[in-house]
């Protein structure tokens, strides 16, 4: 607890309590998106909905089976990494360029354009100095609202395997994508933009200003429309930041009020899918059981993180740094240990990827939580939509592994489980291991990958592991240190994005598909309760048993070896 | 032929041990292993480090590496011996079902009459006619054509009382290998070869041919996937280790991948099954599939018939209501004379109760009394004696018969008496003598003993009763009130249960039910649960999912509670299975690493000796947990009807916490002995 403050413990606890408050108001407002409800926002977005259906050629009205679903998906993903890679290729000879950058190079093209349609964000360039408004705005933040869009729809589809019953229609993707951007995202970030912009965040089509500083030399300001992209980043939970240091910069987030506003923007969107699933299957209760677990599991990673921050590093005490600031090493003077573990907790618990410090700076074990984060898939509140369906996987194992024991065929909100789902649940849930530690131990024999290292030793494995985590598990933010440009990070990189995102997807939709098909059982005095604190613990036991258990050789060697060696002062 | 039920075999007796021993080394058989993922993948990983050693690649101390040799193959023997023990229990009993099935020959009947040739029961299919004559084993299961006989299914039921088999009714069906102790009958075969009553049983009580049921299926895809999930965190570490610039034997990686894949559960889950099956015929019910005995687990609603399930089947007369004007005791009197010549049970009971209630004394009908019985049409019955006519019966039969009676006060009063007694649940008689009305005779129907307390806690462990009776809704009300059912059926014809099975199905529940008539036989079907009582006609008994070979319908519940007890002891097996996993990893993981980071010997928390200890201590307890754990999985976790939150928490507390902690201790205890005796 060495160098804690209350006023540390107050804003993580304060942000849980909010976190709680935002999941009915964002919860009902999705819901009624889901239903396909009127909102008081119909008048103003229903002709546009409708026109882009007419130009799509699309009939809302007309449900997809879980295939028809999938593939119209992926169709529409498939087609967006196309683009995003030619017009970064093409960015030069296109408008919009007001500091005449080049086409982008290959691999970081290629990286890139997979990056943000699936929702991870990944940046192997400096987006100030590297992409042109064009890409940023029509390239960029398109897929930062569609890649979204996308994620909570599939979260969409699943609650409705769980509250449909003997159907195989599950929605229309094309109808879903356009409500969920036209009536969620798209009005909520401007709103959001505004009162950023109210908190001091530029919003400019101007390229940069040129300014004199104190010492009389000349420099040069990057500027840009700042605001509406942040926006996007932290609802949206895609985390790509205009600038290169994203929400550490100042432009990105100005001070202690606009960096708690963004840390709760990030969690608003899959806070409130808890409760709209748990609305959606009947009874709230289920939704806050599903949260109350995500949040058991942030509040013991925070409070670590917190702790191995605020304890600091005996290396840098000895080396005469005052040790009751903790370790601020990569960390903003404005935000502290506290606030910068709790983005980072945040930002990894959910697949955002948004930064306000450098992970890789962070203590050994301060940087384990969120790497562990990432590992578990990002269930914990998690990405926009990812996160509801990553963590519905989980419970639909636990349900399968513990459910046996009040002597039934497991089921979950009626809906048996059966060896279909548990097929489906494992092969999502071991995409990620498979991605994570495969391509981490073939960084870690080959040259090229071991080329991008900064660091030698057990803290170049955190960043070689974090990199393939963040990559798989979309969230996007990088341990820094690693330098991922190369071409075999590059093309690494990618495929581990494209599996984390689509491997987890494909049987996620498959199971709502078959869950919708069956016939409900309603729950009586023999069915397995999962409302309670019994489920909660159950749900928290067995994610980070079979989580912890499939990661803990690789964080022993990389993170656990680290702390041990740096708390008797050995350095590498 | 003489049937002796095979005498209960402890399981740890040397009868069943000595077979299990050799089964489980028979069953290393790869096609055999294959069946079990994750026990093929440990024999694998087994035989791979048997080869390393047999070449030469000795990357520990030698007797280090016999040691893990030694151990690996002991798990995949264990989880065989578990196996081959659950089997050894139903062999015996196999074997002597076979020694009947070899004496069977039939008297065919060829053409017309009695003409009939001897041929091996094995060549009769079904159509086929044979003749049974006394001291003849029936050969083939089939249906009663012509004949009536007393047959002894003790070979079957292990009940030595003989029951009547007859053509027609619900008494026709007969099973191959049960005796005819007096007369004969044709019966008409209703088996393919090999596919009867007696090979079922047979195959059944062997888990020969034991087909994976759905649930075993899932858990099994569950486990090969833990098994790829760890087996991808165990095989990348040998380039992390190559990072840090160290290596990791290939021995300490195996030791580290066993101890992790699920080994104890998949090593006991088949054993789970067969012993679960093994409790059901030990029951003396006999289940077609393993399905049906999960699908008992999952029921929702059981359907059970009123008589002989809620109710003994016979009435008895518990009280008699005069009408005004008529004393208890002359209404008493002349009941006694009327049911003297009836010998049925409520007969009987009317006569009991007059003697005990009344002190009338004991006596004889004289040899002139004229006795009329009950007859369906007429639904009374009658005596003359001493120079008056006694009739009782129905209450409108009586007032329909009694001239003028209709309309008097006393038939007023009889009508309401009637009325009372029917809205309690109970049967009105009325009585009268020579054109008089004296009164009411109470029949009332007996519950059996403790079934208010059984379906109460069914209602605790969310299954609902409901009561099938013919009787009208008024007494069939009165009756489920007093028995303490959730909901009942009354007029029920056949048509009517099959609608409220279907009704209940549609609303996602399962249902269970049981019969025995030809007319119950749809019903059986489409029950999710049909339980058949072995009295029963063949159609019942083809169209019912289990028989009972004892024929008592309220085994219903314990068949619930059987398969709720199978589904409960897989799922608390592969909990405590996953939740050991924790402890081996802080046993291993710091044995196999300290030598790359030294530091990392702060996990070693239970304190173990060396790295060599440490990972022998692990890969024994997760060897030894197997045997350690066959009684439990033979004999089912306990299981006490309770509502699911509190099983849960019970079994997750003793399972999962227990799960963890347990092989910390033993783990310990086990690495003190390994040094103890010097083995590491």
């Amino acid at each position: 607890m060495a160098n804690t403050t209350p006023e540390g413990w107050i804003l993580i606890g304060g942000f849980i309590v909010l976190t709680v408050a935002m999941a009915k108001p964002f919860g009902l407002w999705l819901h009624a998106i889901y239903e396909g409800r009127r909102t008081w926002l119909s008048p103003i977005v229903g002709p546009v909905e409708r026109l882009l259906y007419k130009v799509g050629g699309v009939d809302p009205a007309r449900e997809q089976g879980w295939r028809g679903y999938a593939v119209a998906l992926f169709l529409f993903n498939a087609i967006g990494i196309l683009f995003l890679y030619a017009l970064q290729r093409v960015q030069g000879v296109l408008p919009l360029n007001p500091q005449e950058f080049s086409g982008v190079a290959h691999p970081v093209a290629f990286n890139t354009a997979i990056s943000f349609v699936t929702n991870t964000n990944w940046q192997s360039y400096g987006g100030e100095t590297t992409m042109s408004h064009l890409v940023q705005m029509l390239g960029l933040t398109v897929q930062n609202f569609v890649s979204a869009a996308t994620g909570i729809a599939i979260a969409f589809v699943l609650i409705r395997g769980f509250a449909r019953r003997e159907t195989r229609e599950l929605g229309n993707f094309w109808a879903d994508l356009t409500r969920i951007t036209l009536y969620i995202l798209l009005p909520s970030c401007f709103v959001y933009a505004l009162l950023l912009v109210f908190l001091g965040v530029p919003q400019t089509l101007a390229g940069s200003v040129a300014a004199t500083t104190m010492e009389g030399a000349g420099q040069v300001i990057a500027l840009g429309p700042v605001a509406s992209q942040v926006a996007v980043k932290m609802l949206g939970t895609n985390g790509g930041g205009f600038f290169n240091v994203n929400a550490a910069h100042p432009f990105e987030n100005p001070g202690d009020l606009s960096n708690l506003v963004q840390m709760l923007s990030i969690f608003a969107l899959g806070a409130g899918l808890t409760w709209t699933f748990g609305r959606a299957v009947g009874n709230t209760k289920q939704g806050w059981a599903i949260l109350a677990a995500m949040l058991v599991l942030f509040a013991a990673g925070v409070s670590s993180a917190y702790i191995a921050e605020a304890s600091g590093n005996p290396i840098h005490h000895a080396a005469g740094v005052d040790p009751s600031g903790g370790n601020m090493e990569g960390k903003e003077t404005r935000f502290g240990p506290a606030a910068s573990a709790l983005f980072a907790t945040v930002t990894t618990a959910a697949s955002c990827g948004a930064v306000n410090s450098m992970h890789d700076s962070f203590t050994p074990v301060g940087g384990l939580i969120p790497l562990f984060n990432i590992q578990l898939g990002e269930i914990i509140v998690g990405g926009v939509g990812a996160g509801l369906y990553g963590f519905l996987l989980f419970a639909i194992l636990a349900i399968f592994v513990a459910g046996l024991m009040v002597g039934r065929t497991p089921e979950y909100l009626g809906k048996k489980i059966e060896a279909r789902e548990i097929k489906l649940a494992v092969l999502a849930i071991a995409i990620l291991p498979l991605s994570i530690l495969g391509f981490t131990a073939l960084a870690s024999v080959m040259l090229q990958g071991l080329e991008g290292l900064q660091d030698s030793g057990p803290h170049g494995m955190s960043e070689m592991l974090y990199a393939y985590s963040s990559g798989t598990g979309n969230n996007g933010s990088a341990f820094a240190g690693l330098t991922a440009s190369n071409d075999f990070w590059g093309l690494t990189l990618g495929i581990a994005m494209f599996l984390g995102r689509f491997f987890v997807i494909f049987p996620a939709l498959a199971i709502a598909g078959s869950l919708a098909a069956k016939k409900p059982i309603p729950a009586g005095a023999g069915s397995f309760p999962t409302t309670g604190p019994l489920w909660v613990g159950l749900l928290v036991g067995l994610i980070l048993i079979v989580g912890g258990l499939t990661f803990l050789p690789s964080l022993a060697l990389g993170p656990g070896a680290e702390q041990l060696a740096m708390l008797r002062g050995q350095t590498f | 032929m003489s049937y002796h039920p095979p005498k209960r075999l402890s399981v740890f007796s040397w009868e069943l041990m000595g077979p299990a021993i050799v089964g489980s080394f028979r069953k290393l058989d790869p096609r055999q292993l294959v069946r079990n993922p994750v026990m093929f993948a440990t024999a694998i990983v087994a035989l791979l480090l048997t080869v390393l050693l047999a070449s030469g690649h000795v990357a520990a101390s030698i007797g280090f590496q016999v040691q893990l040799v030694l151990w690996l193959w002991l798990t995949v023997l264990f989880g065989n011996f578990a196996e081959a023990l659950a089997e050894g229990r139903g062999k015996a009993q196999a074997d002597s079902l076979r020694d009947t099935k070899a004496q069977l020959w039939a008297k065919q009947l060829i053409g017309v009459g009695d003409v009939w040739d001897r041929v091996p029961a094995t060549r009769l299919m079904a159509g086929d006619r044979v003749l049974v004559e006394t001291n003849d084993l029936i050969p083939a299961d089939g249906e009663v054509v012509e004949g009536v006989a007393s047959v002894n299914e003790a070979a079957i039921t292990g009940e030595s009382a003989p029951v009547i088999r007859e053509a027609g009714g619900d008494r026709s069906a007969v099973t191959a290998g049960t005796r005819v102790i007096s007369d004969w009958i044709k019966v008409r075969v209703s088996q393919e070869p090999g596919q009867g009553f007696l090979d079922r049983m047979i195959a059944l009580v062997e888990g020969a041919q034991r087909q994976k049921t759905p649930n075993e299926i899932a858990l099994t895809i569950l486990l090969v996937g833990l098994t790829i999930i760890f087996l991808i965190a165990v095989s990348t570490i040998p380039s992390f280790a190559a990072y840090a610039g160290g290596s990791i034997a290939v021995p300490l990686l195996a030791a580290l991948l066993i101890t992790l894949i699920p080994t104890t559960i998949a090593a006991l889950l088949s054993a789970i099954g067969i012993a679960g099956m093994d409790r059901l015929v030990r029951f003396n019910v006999l289940a077609k599939s393993g399905r049906a005995v999960e699908a008992a687990g999952d029921i929702d609603v059981i359907l059970l018939d009123k008589t002989g399930t809620v109710t003994i089947g016979d009435r008895r007369a518990t009280e008699f209501r005069p009408v005004s004007g008529v004393s208890a005791t002359e209404l008493a009197e002349a009941a006694y004379l009327a049911s003297l010549a009836d010998e049925t049970p409520e007969g009987r009971s009317i006569v009991a109760l007059a003697r005990e209630r009344y002190g009338l004394p004991e006596r004889q009908l004289p040899q002139e009394a004229k006795f009329d019985p009950f007859t369906a049409q007429t639904r009374l019955s009658g005596v003359e004696v001493d120079g008056s006519r006694i009739r009782k019966g129905a209450v409108d039969a009586i007032l329909a018969h009694t001239p003028g009676a209709a309309d008097s006060a006393a038939a007023a009063e009889l009508r309401r008496i009637t009325e009372e007694i029917a809205r309690s649940g109970g049967t009105p008689l009325a009585v009268e003598r020579d054109g008089r009305l004296l009164g009411i005779l109470h029949l009332k129907d007996i519950l059996k003993a403790g079934m208010r307390e059984r379906f109460a806690e069914l209602r605790r462990m969310g299954i609902r009763t409901v009561m099938i009776t013919g009787d009208n809704p008024m007494t069939a009300a009165a009756i489920a009130a007093e028995a303490g059912v959730d909901d009942f059926l009354a007029e029920a014809t056949p048509e009517d249960k099959l609608a409220l099975i279907r009704r209940e199905q549609i609303g996602g529940r399962l249902v269970a039910m049981c019969g025995d008539g030809t007319n119950d036989a749809p019903a059986l079907a489409q029950a999710d649960v049909g339980l058949t009582m072995n009295t029963g006609t063949q159609a019942a008994r083809e169209a019912g999912n289990m028989v009972d070979l004892d024929s008592d319908p309220t085994k219903l519940i314990e068949v619930v509670g059987l398969g709720k007890q199978l589904l409960m002891t897989r799922g608390a097996l592969t909990t405590f299975s996953v939740a050991n996993d924790v402890a081996k990893y802080f046993a291993i993981i710091p044995a196999i690493f300290v030598i790359l980071y030294p530091s990392l010997g702060i996990f070693n928390v239970m304190g173990l000796e060396s790295s060599q200890s440490a990972i022998l201590s692990a890969i024994i307890f997760n060897a030894l947990i197997i045997p350690a754990l066959v009684p439990l999985a033979l004999k089912g976790v306990r299981y006490r009807p309770a509502p699911a939150a509190q099983i849960l928490r019970r079994n997750l507390a003793i399972y999962g916490v227990g799960g963890i902690v347990a092989p910390f201790i033993g783990i310990k205890l086990i690495d003190i002995a390994v040094n103890g005796l010097g083995l590491a």
